[in-house]
């Protein structure tokens, strides 16, 4: 192709980009000087240079919305919402055309003569009242007045103001001649090959120093060490120009809000905050879909219709907030909506549906953990699976996608508060600095991303350092337990016997929202590793995430750090589902490590309760007990809440509480409700992987177990509530 | 390139030693032969593959020939050669005992494996190719490489 044709679909692509995003900053506020002029300048350019190659159709198509747009400009004509979504469907037309012009060579077939009659039906006049037509359902906006059809953005929304200086200068008939002297278009290939070439400067650098170590020779040192810094420098400028601001994808987003808040009749602003953030052009790419999924997760699950936000007490129109900032080399993306939330009810009552857990499980799972069920393959809680979303592919893609390229999600919600989704990734995948470990004689490179702390035990320290729970080496890092995982364990080599060791080196590593420490042989250096993919032989190796060259020309692997965890049992990755198969495997007996709160009901009855259904722990002297009806109640954060004894709840005849003049008392939260449970004396909190046999279980109760060396009922409490409070069922 | 040179290219074999047997591989396919190279253990790998090498700055997995056809181990100490074939994703490395010179194999002389050959080996092999005073096996190279089949 025509390196002069080429050149037209770029820059009207991105003519078609800037008129797209003006249009809808137009709709929000009519009144900003200059918009639609940029628009029109932009049609305009489009059209010149269609008509200098020959491009028939594109120029007839531009020519149509340039006529329209005339009139808007002088303001012959009121801009309705109708007007807007023809010149967007305008703007579609015109990318069909390119599309068709890149890969066949010339324009589609479509004669868009449909369009052609709207534009033209539009620039008379005649179609401006059935848009004004307040009950058109198409008008999502429901008003006659374009200039209230949106309350008026908040000064935080910034859309860009009007584009005077963009093609503006241009002659219309000269596409090019409009870019600026200090810019040059360069073949992304090109970078990419830069960027290579860059990362193998830098292993030869770091050979180069590596021989240099050793020598006297001061001139020969001086060289090596300018040659360093200047490869440094020159790697930091060239991944400089493979960074693109992330508001290159942001950009097609208030489209996307639009179109979809119109579709489903709900009104959504669209705010955005630090589009100037810069990341590689790979992680850009990577991130594109995720980042679009979750924004019309958002609209379409997140922010309620106007009519349901008038009754929660929101204003009507829902915002839909996309921030993005650098920190501690990564850069952090927050995509937050002020909709209804996340009802963690409904997620476990679909994850049991789907049989992804078992209901005995979901009553366990606490709030966190229950919201990790969101990135489970194969569920959905859309209602009603829509175009937009609800098919149960979603967002265990986003996490995958996202984790690829080395980044994280998290996810926050508060019921009809809203929801945040978190994202955390590298600025670039290509050159990263690493921590060097050798384990059994092999070099392996840790990316230091991961990396917490390093902890080294000498002499008795090393010997008793590391405790053993069940066979699990642990050690006690700061009063916290750090599962202690061995490298050359994990490798498949001799496990090391920490009891005989003369020193132990401790990397702690953060794994998703876990640490644990990896004892490797020797900790070597840091450096800045090239990271190269493997090959498809060896992908299947979760617990390496690519290989390097190291500066003595050997390869060395790298370690991904997730991978390894998982390897190790540290976090599961389907943790969930594991737990379902371990239940049928052990036929009832549960082997999950639980957090359990211990406590004594009378002389000698044990009990314990799953610490993730705890929702406070209080002390409530008795006098403060009161009574409604038959109902014991106390005052708590100005709520009346209602009192349940567990020696009654689990008929134990004469076991009524502690003596003394205060009870302890457990809170569970559910749906805003709360209920305190009146146990004995607290005795402890434990960790453990409780062997539950539940051949005597009942309502409340789901067997017993021994910890700590005693005979332990497990209660579960929000089984044993929902049986004496009905009002908790129904919510 | 005209339909002759294609022609006796597919026709030319780069020939190697495995164990006690004459192995080719099309010529084509050969990106270049090497000599023994470092190579980077990789834990918990197929056991087939002998580790990562560099080669001018690409890593290039290698595939023990001798496990890969259930053939004896190569003994210690013993010296190999990598034959490097270039696939979609990069080069891949045979380790081979020794390398021999590049032959024609007429298409005639080339014979199905017979049955009677141990089913392992078998698998691997496309063809027979009857040299002067040896057998020549042509290699599934393909098969070769993919530790899945």
């Amino acid at each position: 192709m025509d390196d002069i044709v080429k050149e037209f679909l770029v820059e009207s692509r991105e003519n078609l980009d800037r008129v797209e995003r003006d249009l809808v900053a137009l709709e929000k506020d009519p009144n900003t000087p200059g918009l639609i002029a940029g628009i029109f300048r932009g049609v305009h350019t489009i059209k010149g240079g269609s008509g200098f190659l020959g491009l028939a159709k594109v120029e007839s198509v531009s020519h149509a919305g340039e006529n329209l747009l005339s009139r808007l400009r002088d303001g012959k004509l009121v801009l309705t919402a109708e007007a807007v979504t023809t010149l967007l469907a305008l703007s579609d037309a015109l990318r069909q055309c390119l599309d068709g012009v890149e890969h066949t060579g010339h324009e589609p077939e479509q004669d868009f003569a449909a369009l052609l009659s709207k534009l033209a039906a539009l620039q008379s006049g005649q179609a401006a009242p059935v848009a004004a037509n307040p009950t058109n359902p198409a008008n999502s906006t429901n008003s006659t007045n374009p200039s209230d059809v949106v309350p008026p953005p908040a000064p935080s929304a910034k859309t860009e103001p009007a584009h005077p200086a963009a093609p503006a200068s241009a002659p219309a008939t000269s596409p090019g001649a409009g870019a600026s002297e200090s810019n040059v278009r360069v073949d992304v290939g090109l970078l990419d090959k830069l960027m290579d070439l860059v990362g193998e400067l830098v292993l030869a650098r770091n050979q180069i120093v590596q021989l240099t170590s050793g020598r006297e020779d001061s001139a020969f040192n001086a060289a090596s060490q300018r040659l360093n810094l200047v490869t440094t420098e020159l790697q930091e400028e060239v991944m400089k120009t493979r960074l693109q601001p992330i508001g290159n994808i942001w950009s097609k987003f208030p489209r996307v809000v639009r179109d979809m808040a119109q579709e489903l009749r709900k009104q959504v602003r669209l705010e955005m905050d630090g589009q100037q953030t810069e990341l590689d052009r790979t992680i850009i790419e990577a991130i594109k879909d995720p980042l679009t999924h979750l924004v019309r997760n958002a609209i379409d699950h997140g922010i309620e219709t106007p009519a349901q936000r008038r009754e929660a007490g929101k204003p009507e129109t829902g915002v839909l907030f996309l921030r993005a900032y650098h920190e501690g080399g990564q850069v952090n993306i927050e995509i937050s909506d002020d909709g209804r939330g996340i009802d963690l009810a409904r997620v476990k009552a679909k994850a049991v549906e789907k049989a992804l857990i078992t209901p005995d499980q979901a009553l366990r799972l606490s709030d966190r953990e229950a919201l990790q069920l969101i990135f489970l393959p194969g569920l959905s809680t859309a209602q009603k699976v829509t175009n937009v979303s609800g098919r149960g592919v979603g967002m265990d893609v986003v996490k995958t996608n996202i984790e690829k390229v080395g980044g994280s999600v998290d996810l926050q919600t508060e019921k009809d508060r809203g929801s945040t989704v978190k994202i955390k990734i590298p600025l670039t995948l290509a050159i990263i600095p690493a921590l060097m470990v050798t384990s059994g004689g092999d070099c392996y490179a840790i990316p230091q991303v991961s990396l917490v702390e390093l902890v080294r035990l000498d002499g008795g320290q090393a010997r008793k350092g590391i405790e053993t729970i069940m066979g699990t080496p642990v050690y006690r890092l700061r009063g916290n337990l750090l599962p202690i995982v061995s490298l050359s364990q994990v490798l498949g080599n001799a496990p090391c016997d920490f009891s005989k060791a003369e020193a132990v080196n401790v990397v702690v590593l953060q794994a998703d929202d876990r640490q644990f420490g990896l004892v490797v042989d020797q900790i070597n250096d840091t450096q800045e590793i090239v990271v190269k993919p493997l090959g498809k032989h060896l992908k299947g190796l979760a617990v390496f995430a690519g290989a390097t060259i190291l500066g003595d020309g050997k390869v060395a692997l790298i370690l991904d750090v997730l991978g390894l965890a998982q390897n190790a049992r540290v976090l599961s990755k389907t943790r969930e589902r594991k737990l379902t198969e371990q239940a049928e495997a052990t036929d009832g007996a549960q082997l999950a490590r639980q957090n359990l709160l211990l406590f004594s009901l009378g002389e000698d009855r044990r009990l314990a309760i799953d610490l993730g259904t705890v929702g406070r722990l209080e002390k409530f002297p008795r006098n403060t007990v009161e009574r409604a009806g038959s109902q014991e109640v106390v005052q708590y954060r100005g709520q009346i809440m209602k009192l349940m004894r567990l020696s009654d709840c689990l008929s134990y005849p004469g076991l009524d509480g502690e003596p003394g003049d205060s009870m302890q008392v457990v809170v569970y939260s559910e749906h805003g409700r709360s209920v305190g449970l009146i146990v004995g004396r607290i005795l402890d909190i434990v960790e453990d992987a409780v062997r539950l046999q539940s051949d005597d279980a009942r309502a409340g109760v789901l067997g017993k177990a021994v910890i700590q060396g005693r005979v332990t009922e497990l209660i579960d409490v929000p089984g044993l509530v929902r049986s004496f409070n009905p009002e908790f069922i129904s919510a | 390139m005209s339909t002759e040179t294609i022609h006796r290219d597919q026709n030319q074999f780069c020939t190697f030693h495995v164990d006690q047997f004459f192995f080719g591989v099309e010529v084509s396919k050969v990106q270049e032969v090497v000599r023994q190279q470092a190579l980077t253990r990789v834990p918990l790998a197929p056991r087939e593959v002998s580790g990562l090498m560099n080669l001018r700055g690409q890593i290039v997995t290698a595939i023990d020939l001798h496990r890969r056809l259930g053939l004896p181990e190569r003994s210690g100490g013993q010296p190999c050669m990598n034959v490097l074939i270039s696939t979609e994703d990069g080069a891949v490395s045979l380790l081979v005992d020794r390398i021999e010179d590049v032959l024609s194999v007429e298409p005639d002389s080339v014979e199905p494996a017979p049955e009677t050959l141990q089913v392992e080996l078998r698998r691997f092999i496309r063809g027979v190719s009857k040299q002067k005073d040896r057998l020549l096996l042509i290699l599934d190279d393909a098969k070769a490489m993919d530790l899945s089949a």
